[in-house]
């Protein structure tokens, strides 16, 4: 089967042309950018500006790092509780029980109306006079008006639910597909072996969910990481700049003060970081060594 | 197979400890030892917490979306369609929602059809750039799609792409396309080569043996990155709101958008715009999620 020819040019041929134009020639146009400074609004100090953006970014922007320090802290948690409740609830789907095809189909619908819709329903469960905490202040728990999007203290937890909502079932989704790819004989061979149920989920679940679970942290690392839409229609950064990420902040400054040097010198960085950060971790997983 | 489950069961025997002359082995008792079923409480509880905490946020749109302004009623009745009609008509609800299916089907076929094309070509073909190739679809994972609006926005100015929906088709499924053919990849390799050159032995073409013999067990696949595709144009918001400034293009991500930014206290509209753009993608993922977990079970999520 292993010829010769010109067939698989031929059949990803279009793949190409369309990363060719949108996702390569943008990367370089981002770069050319960083080394440049180019400002809408004063177009009279545009010109090459070697590595100025990235000095700036490094030695005098303390918002370059706070939002950095965000970023990684929102990576983390939100990863990490995904990761976990994502496996939970694909162990507990994957059981037989009655209306198991139904419970899936609800559990996972969150992951369907990502994005705006997202932010929306929660607006709505939120908001300090019809959301769910005045229905239960009027109940007796908690005090009335409670507004968790605006106060400092809770924010950031009222963000994390958010997004575990819609993050977790894909997750789940994903390690729920690769825990029906587990042959049956493996678990009768353990019983047999007189292994505990915990035993079996350690030596022969785990080890066989290894590169899904590699592969949708990473994945849902970097999509976490460069996640826009939820933090700025439900915060917009704030309060104060506390919940802006580095994407949110590349935002800002292209968007709101036309600043497209410093912007894409932002992005420049994050980029990098990711880039680092995926190497070192595919790296260390020694994913795709069994091709 | 057999052999292993009797030993399971003699196992289980000896365990339990039964005094008695043990059952005989029935079919229902076998599956039982053979699944190893957790106690119904560890599976129930948690689920139905899990349900909770998925569903009130749905329930919560829904009420907003069918009771009248001002009602504060929990179980609402009687229902009101006044929002419906105010979004679907007045703001333009309408309008949104034809553009966002005619999108998400193009998006769907785009994928679907390209990520078959260069999946195939990645699982049956050794070629020269390879590996690069596949490397740079990984990579363009990590390109944060936020910060390439500026790039993007100019290209498609150029191409006197702005404000079409053939624009918003063609950045969403190169945006799209890198993980799809990943996956359909994983996919086609996994299907047996087999069958293939025994087609083309019998003197088929390469491209009659792929219609005849792989396309069919394809179906699982095709099913789930078709609907991957379809659910991220739907929800895409990002293009969408960059590439279309008029209003009879907008799509109904960045008409909700609207609707949160101008009609800050009408939580009714806001509430019935929802429903609007979640009642179809989540019924398409009712639908499809059986085929879904087949699909990426079937070996595709093993990279």
């Amino acid at each position: 089967m292993r010829t010769r020819t010109w067939a698989p040019y031929a059949l990803i041929a279009p793949t190409l042309l369309l990363m060719a134009v949108f996702l390569v020639y943008p990367i370089g146009s981002v770069v050319y950018y960083s080394l440049q400074r180019y400002n809408v609004t004063q177009p009279w100090k545009n010109g090459f500006a070697g590595l100025d953006n990235f000095k700036q970014m490094l030695f005098d922007d303390p918002l370059f790092w706070q939002s950095l320090a965000f970023s990684a802290k929102w990576v983390l948690v939100e990863v990490g509780l995904q990761l976990l409740l994502g496996l939970v609830l694909a162990l507990i789907v994957n059981e037989t029980f009655i209306g198991r095809g139904v419970a899936r189909a609800l559990v996972f619908s969150p992951w369907a109306v990502s994005g705006v819709l997202t932010t929306g329903i929660w607006i709505l469960l939120l908001n300090p006079s019809t959301g769910i905490f005045q229905v239960l202040s009027e109940w007796g728990i908690g005090s009335p008006g409670t507004s968790v999007l605006g106060n400092p203290d809770t924010v950031f937890d009222a963000l994390v639910v958010t997004e575990l909502w819609r993050g977790v079932p894909f997750f789940a989704i994903l390690l729920l597909a690769d825990l029906q790819s587990i042959p049956k004989d493996l678990y009768e061979a353990a019983s047999v072996d007189g292994a505990s149920r915990w035993r079996r989920f350690t030596s022969v679940t785990l080890p066989h969910l290894k590169d899904a679970i590699i592969l949708s942290t990473l994945l849902r690392a970097v999509w976490e990481f460069n996640n826009v839409d939820l933090i700025y229609t439900l915060t917009g950064g704030g309060p104060a700049n506390q919940t802006t990420t580095l994407p949110l902040y590349v935002a800002r400054q292209a968007v709101d003060s036309h600043n497209f040097g410093y912007g894409s010198a932002l992005t420049v960085a994050g980029f990098l970081i990711l880039l680092f950060f995926s190497i070192a971790y595919l790296r260390l997983s020694k994913f795709g060594s069994r091709a | 197979m057999t052999e292993t489950l009797g030993k399971t069961d003699t196992l289980v025997r000896e365990i339990a400890g039964t005094t008695h002359a043990p059952p005989p082995p029935t079919r229902r008792r076998r599956r039982a030892v053979a699944e190893e079923p957790g106690k119904p409480w560890m599976i129930h509880v948690p689920l139905v917490l899990y349900l909770l905490f998925t569903l009130i946020p749905f329930y919560w749109m829904l009420v907003f979306a069918v009771r009248p302004a001002g009602s504060t009623q929990l179980v609402p009745w009687p229902i009101s369609f006044e929002h419906f009609d105010t979004v679907w008509n007045d703001i333009g609800f309408g309008v949104f929602f034809y553009n966002s299916v005619v999108m998400g089907l193009g998006v769907l076929v785009f994928v679907t059809v390209l990520s078959v094309m260069g999946g195939y070509a990645l699982a049956r073909f050794k070629f020269r750039g390879q590996r690069v190739f596949l490397l740079a679809m990984l990579c363009s994972q990590f390109i944060p799609g936020a910060m390439m609006l500026i790039p993007l926005f100019v290209i498609f100015k150029g191409l006197g792409l702005l404000n079409s929906i053939t624009g918003l088709v063609i950045a969403e499924v190169a945006f799209q396309l890198p993980l799809s053919l990943i996956l359909m990849a994983g996919f086609i390799r996994n299907i047996s080569v087999e069958l293939e050159e025994a087609a083309m032995v019998d003197g088929c073409s390469r491209l009659r043996a792929f219609f005849a013999v792989v396309l069919p067990q394809l179906k699982p696949a095709l099913v789930a990155v078709g609907s991957f595709a379809f659910i991220g144009a739907w929800n895409n918001f990002l293009f969408a709101l960059m590439f279309a400034t008029r209003q009879d293009k907008f799509t109904l991500p960045v008409g909700l958008s609207y609707t949160l930014g101008e009609f800050n206290t009408d939580f009714g509209a806001l509430a019935a715009g929802g429903v609007v753009a979640a009642v179809p993608v989540v019924l398409v993922f009712a639908v499809v999620q059986r085929f879904l977990v087949q699909g990426l079970s079937a070996g595709a999520v093993k990279g």
